[in-house]
């Protein structure tokens, strides 16, 4: 067991109790912050937009042609990754994201 | 010209949870037409994941969204539903009385307008509507500098026209619009486009002919006094900005889902949702129903099997509504001659 840090976009940080083999979107979601996540999780819509701290970059595996492909269709920073393909395990305990703006 | 249709039913959204339900009215002699905002059956499964395996359908250990969607449509053949899509409805008309529900719907420009003694809202999370960038001020430039989807070409004619996104939309117009813009830029964040292979070779050749540019990067603000567009910031990986000149801006993101018009039909709603009922899957509105992703109530779970088991319920009521005279007899395909009638399969 351990936490992730999750600000919101009022910039209200949350930090929410992780679960091995979760994805980021599945934990956020399921504390019942507002994340979209519409496709499910199966990386093809691009509502589960987050920004990673800089320091946690590094521990995340790379993003695969799949995300950047929906990374694409938003605006995003050089830190933008999409929550449902980072799976949480104890190495990125105390992760720290931010939910990145939704279109109107 | 404005077509009018009269039917028992209207399904919004031909989703696999609405084309389900064509089945289950069909089996109840229930005729009905359905509407999609999209070009093609299949909603969500079939624009978010064709290709994508589902494990959790009955009867079938893995099968695509596509796949899944193309069983539905062989398995509702019999029921002969019409399809009206690329439409949206607009609104919905309350005519008749609670016990003898009656309404007129009508879709987006008064294009086609239905009489029904039920509808089935089986939408989803709502209608696909394209994305739009969180970009201040955006809104206020949108239908004067900022445009979604090119309606007519000639709009554009003689402007200099500023197309972001790397996809297939992007790609496409980025090729028809340059011969008829002043100058025409495309931007993207990176330098790998995901369009057909043919286009993105077409605009690399426009580029190299030096007859449009090619920056990368993503828009940070927009510039000129709203609604009017004169240019907008691009800000680059690295932090940098640049300023790019340009009239009309197409951003072309994909698509989302929002709830659109459903919002003002008059139904209670739940965070974006439709409360019904577990019996009959109905709404505040008697004779609306809604199944599937959209609807909520006390343990819900957004499943495709539990669209389809709501479509199987709503549809008994619907009867009683569209045949307040005749009694249900409830029937298995199985070992119904009727239904094996309908069906298109008894000897």
């Amino acid at each position: 067991m351990g936490v992730i840090h999750v600000t919101d976009r009022s910039g209200q940080r949350h930090t929410l109790e992780a679960l091995e083999g979760w994805r980021v979107m599945e934990i956020i979601r399921d504390w019942g912050l507002p994340l979209e996540g519409l496709c499910g999780g199966a990386c093809e819509c691009a509502t589960c937009h987050v920004y990673v701290a800089e320091e946690w970059l590094s521990k995340l595996h790379p993003p695969s042609e799949e995300e950047e492909d929906q990374l694409d269709t938003v605006v995003t920073r050089p830190n933008s990754r999409l929550s449902c393909q980072i799976i949480w395990t104890p190495a990125l305990d105390g992760l720290e994201v931010t939910l990145a703006p939704t279109g109107s | 010209m404005t077509d009018h249709i009269e039917t028992d039913v209207v399904i919004i959204g031909a989703g696999p949870v609405g084309l389900f339900a064509v089945f289950e009215l069909g089996l109840l002699d229930i005729r009905c037409h359905v509407i999609d905002i999209l070009p093609k059956v299949g909603g969500q499964c079939a624009e978010l994941y064709p290709e994508k395996p589902i494990y959790d359908i009955p009867g079938f250990p893995m099968i695509t969204g596509q796949g899944l969607v193309d069983n539905l449509m062989a398995q509702i053949e019999p029921f002969h539903p019409t399809f009206h899509l690329n439409q949206m409805v607009e609104s919905i008309e309350t005519l008749g009385t609670p016990e003898a529900p009656l309404f007129r719907v009508k879709t987006a420009e008064g294009e086609t307008t239905f009489t029904c003694k039920s509808i089935l809202i089986a939408a989803g999370g709502g209608s696909f509507q394209p994305k739009k960038p969180p970009i201040d001020q955006i809104e206020a430039y949108e239908g004067t500098g900022v445009f979604y989807a090119v309606r007519h070409m000639e709009m554009f004619r003689d402007k200099r026209i500023l197309i972001v996104g790397g996809g297939d939309s992007a790609l496409d117009w980025t090729v028809n619009l340059q011969p008829l813009a002043k100058r025409l830029t495309l931007l993207h964040r990176r330098d790998a486009f995901r369009a057909a292979p043919h286009t993105v070779e077409k605009m690399r050749a426009l580029v190299a002919a030096g007859a449009m540019d090619l920056h990368l990067g993503q828009v940070s603000a927009l510039k000129g006094p709203a609604p009017v567009l004169e240019g907008v910031t691009v800000r680059k990986d690295d932090g940098s900005t640049f300023d790019i000149a340009c009239d009309v801006m197409l951003p072309f993101f994909g698509l989302t889902m929002k709830l659109g018009p459903i919002a003002d039909w008059g139904l209670n709603l739940h965070e974006n949702l439709i409360p019904v009922d577990t019996e009959k899957f109905e709404t505040n509105v008697p004779g609306i129903f809604a199944i599937g992703d959209i609807n909520t109530y006390p343990g819900k779970l957004k499943l495709i099997l539990s669209g389809f088991h709501e479509g199987a319920l709503a549809a008994q009521k619907v009867h009683r509504y569209v045949y307040p005279e005749k009694k249900l007899l409830f029937q298995y395909t199985t070992s119904s001659t009727s239904l094996q009638k309908k069906l298109g399969v008894a000897a």
